[in-house]
Parts: C-alpha cells; sequence; structure tokens
C-alpha cells in the first residue's frame, strides 16, 4: 500500500526508513516455512481460505503516557477494524499484556470491551504486565488457566493445532522468558501424538528467539521447545511483548511478533532501553498500532499474516 | 482503513501525562538511601549501606517495574509505576540481590555492613 503522504513529509519518511519495523498493510504469506513478503491489495491467499483469526496484543490498559494516554480508546478502535472485516473471524487470541498493572479494574476492561468483537470466541493468554503480584492469580481467574491450570493450553481447528505457551511466569534474576521443565514436559506429551504434516501455530506473549536478549526480548529456554517443534512440516509462532513488527524464519519454523493497540516500541537497540516510543510525528500512532489477521487455507499449508495498522 | 478520531500526541499528552500519575504504589520516601530506576537500570546496580539502612527506589521510568528480592529476603514492592517510591530497611549485614520480576535482566545488589 503505497503512502502518498511519504511525498509531502521527508521527515516522516527517513523516519519510516530508520524505524524498518513500521508502516501499515504488509501482506506475509508463509509457505513451507518461508515468508513472502506482499501488498495487502492484493489478497491472493485471503480469498481461498478456510478460516481466518485475529492476533491481538499489548493493550496495557491502565498505561496513561506519551504517545497513547487513551489505550482504551485505541483497543476499542481495534476490536471496531476487526468488526469491520468483510469476513468474521473464526476467533480472536490476545497475546498477552492486556493490563499495563494487573490490576482487576483494568482486566474488566478489556473483558468488556472484547465483548463487543464478533467473532466466535476470544483465547487469552497473559504478558508479564498480567501476572505482576499475584503470579497471575486474577488473569487467570478471568481469562482460564488451561485444563491444567498451568495457563496453557492447546486446541484444534480445521486441522491446524494450536498451542498456547506461558513464558512468563517465574522469571529469573538475569534471565528472560521462562517456559520451564513443567510446560515442557506437557507440550513434549502434547505434540507427540501429532503428525509432522500437520501445520501447528504456537502463541506466547515473549518472543520465542533471541531478538534482542539486552532489551529482554526472548525465552531463555525457548530452543528446547522449539526442538519439539522442527519435525513438522509448517509451524508459524506469533508473539507479542515487543509492540513492533519483527520476523524470523528458522528452518519450516517462521516467527512473528505482533503490533500493540497501545503503543509502539524502539526498534532493537536503538535507543537507551526499551519502553514507550514516544517522539512520534504529531498525529501518526496509529500508523504503528493495530491488529493482525491470520487466514489459513486448507491442504496448501499457507497461512496468510496481515498487519493492519489503525492509521 | 483510516480513523478520524484523533488521540493526544506531541506536548500536551505529555503535559497531560505529567498529572496523569497515580501514585497508588509509593509510599513516602524515606530519608537514606536511594536507588533510580531509569532506563531499565538500577542506579547504583550495587549500593552499600550500613545496618539498619533504609533503602528507597524511585521509578523514573514509562514501564512498571517490580523490586523483587531473590531468595525472599526482604519484602517485595509492589507494581511501581512512573515516579513511584519504595523503601525496605535492611537490619542485618549481608548482600541482598534483586531484579525486576517483570524485567528481570535488570538485576541490583544492596550490600549491608
Amino acid at each position: 500500500m503505497k503512502d502518498d503522504r511519504d511525498d509531502v513529509l521527508p521527515g516522516r519518511r527517513r523516519f519510516l526508513r530508520c524505524m524498518a519495523w513500521a508502516g501499515a498493510g504488509t501482506l506475509w504469506l508463509v509457505k513451507g516455512g518461508v515468508a513472502h513478503a506482499g501488498m495487502l491489495a492484493t489478497g491472493a491467499a485471503a480469498a481461498d481460505a478456510t478460516f481466518g483469526f485475529v492476533q491481538i496484543s499489548d493493550s496495557h490498559i491502565g498505561f496513561h503516557q506519551a504517545p497513547n494516554p487513551d489505550p482504551v480508546a485505541s483497543l476499542r478502535q481495534s476490536i471496531a477494524l476487526v468488526n469491520a472485516q468483510p469476513r468474521r473471524p473464526d476467533f480472536i487470541v490476545h497475546t498477552g499484556d492486556l493490563s499495563h498493572l494487573s490490576k482487576p479494574e483494568q482486566f474488566d476492561t478489556v473483558a468488556e470491551l472484547l465483548k463487543e468483537a464478533k467473532t466466535g470466541h476470544v483465547f487469552y493468554l497473559p504478558g508479564e504486565h498480567d501476572v505482576i503480584g499475584d503470579d497471575g492469580k486474577a488473569f487467570f481467574t478471568r481469562f482460564g488457566g488451561g485444563a491444567g491450570g498451568n495457563g496453557w493450553y492447546n486446541f484444534d481447528h480445521h486441522g491446524v493445532h494450536f498451542v498456547a505457551l506461558v513464558n512468563v511466569r517465574h522469571l529469573q534474576a538475569g534471565g528472560l522468558g521462562y517456559l520451564g521443565s513443567e510446560q515442557f514436559a506437557w507440550l513434549k506429551q502434547d505434540l507427540a501424538g501429532i503428525s509432522a504434516s500437520t501445520p501447528v501455530v504456537v502463541f506466547a506473549h515473549m518472543p520465542m528467539w533471541s531478538l534482542y536478549p539486552a532489551w529482554g526480548w526472548g525465552t531463555q529456554d525457548s530452543a528446547q521447545a522449539l526442538s519439539l517443534l522442527r519435525r513438522f512440516g509448517s509451524v508459524t509462532v506469533l508473539n507479542g511483548h515487543i509492540h513492533q513488527i519483527q520476523q524470523k524464519v528458522e528452518g519450516t519454523i517462521t516467527f512473528h511478533t505482533a503490533r500493540s493497540t497501545a503503543y509502539p516500541q524502539p526498534a532493537p537497540g536503538t535507543g537507551p532501553a526499551p519502553g514507550p516510543l514516544k517522539n512520534l510525528p504529531a498525529g501518526r500512532l496509529h500508523d504503528y498500532i493495530g491488529v493482525r489477521d491470520v487466514r489459513h487455507a486448507r491442504g496448501s499449508q499457507v497461512l496468510a499474516v496481515t498487519e493492519q495498522s489503525l492509521g | 482503513m483510516r480513523w478520524n478520531s484523533i488521540l493526544l500526541a506531541g506536548p500536551f499528552a505529555l503535559a497531560l501525562a505529567a498529572h496523569a500519575a497515580t501514585p497508588a504504589a509509593s509510599t513516602k520516601a524515606a530519608p537514606g538511601y536511594q536507588v533510580g530506576i531509569r532506563n531499565f537500570h538500577f542506579m547504583p546496580a550495587k549500593l552499600v549501606v550500613p545496618a539498619g539502612g533504609t533503602v528507597t527506589w524511585i521509578n523514573h521510568d514509562e514501564e512498571p517495574h517490580v523490586v523483587t528480592s531473590v531468595g525472599d529476603r526482604f519484602k517485595n514492592s509492589p507494581a511501581l509505576d512512573t515516579n513511584d517510591h519504595y523503601s525496605a530497611t535492611f537490619a542485618q549485614p549481608g548482600t541482598y540481590t534483586y531484579f525486576c520480576s517483570i524485567h528481570p535482566q535488570m538485576v541490583g545488589t544492596i550490600v549491608v555492613r
């Protein structure tokens, strides 16, 4: 999607070039584990998709500062964007950091807002902001903790196997995201009965690869989990946490991090620390936040991942 | 798709944010020793205090942080939002390692002599 505003805003164009992750409307076709960038307008894979779902992430309800003092409004607008899609998503997954400070009223706000979403079901998994002080009790009470009560769970949908992992609990000093041996054992057992030709989609909050460990952007024991996934022909890993789009391909495993519905963070290593990217061009916040649409075509092992900004 | 509504941005948002801080988690800043939290670092990362000294952490980041004792050797802070304070008094000599439970790459040490 061409942005003709670039022609009159050289400053913004420079800014976008620095922030290669930014921009709206990129279509990602995932074929055999390799992501191909295309234009949103083509929509080729979307047309013959058997089903689609939407990922939203990092709503940070309770955040109240620049560049977005009203993340309730931007989450509401994200839901409206989903509801305006020509085809209703089968489900929505929220990949964590619903709240900013794990407060009950922040969780309740998210739950209330997502009741407005036109979809079959909403899946949730926690981010580190959702488990502060109570190890996730308030979160899991509202949004479920999986059959085993530990927060992780699985489900199957139209021949695709979905796994939701929790990598934000029991974090250790000096460490990164953490899955733990109990979750690994569960994942091993879960995947053991799945054929290698089954497409697998993994959700987790923190990136499942060492995206930028100096800023905590990784999961310290993810390699163990990924070793269980390498035999599958098509694995798509969807994360939140870093509030920007980043992709990586490792064999048949493709990793995607999502935008936030609240505020962007800097590209890895640009600036002294992660955190809200405050100095956005005036009025352009909506170009940096949004939702992700994923469509699956049965039999072709194609997942089309489409980014939509609010801008 | 474009949206017509306009979110606050720029200087106005900054001004608003300055007034919007809600120090719900703060305790009154105690006299004594301070550790600043800025850009996802405890500063200083290592602080030496005498036995009985009170250490106060102040979060200057927009992100919340949680002061968490390794091995539960002192009481953990609640979530510290921007400009929130938290204090702990260290009666016994020793080396106390702590980290941020939601950004575990952030590690600090209090040495009590």
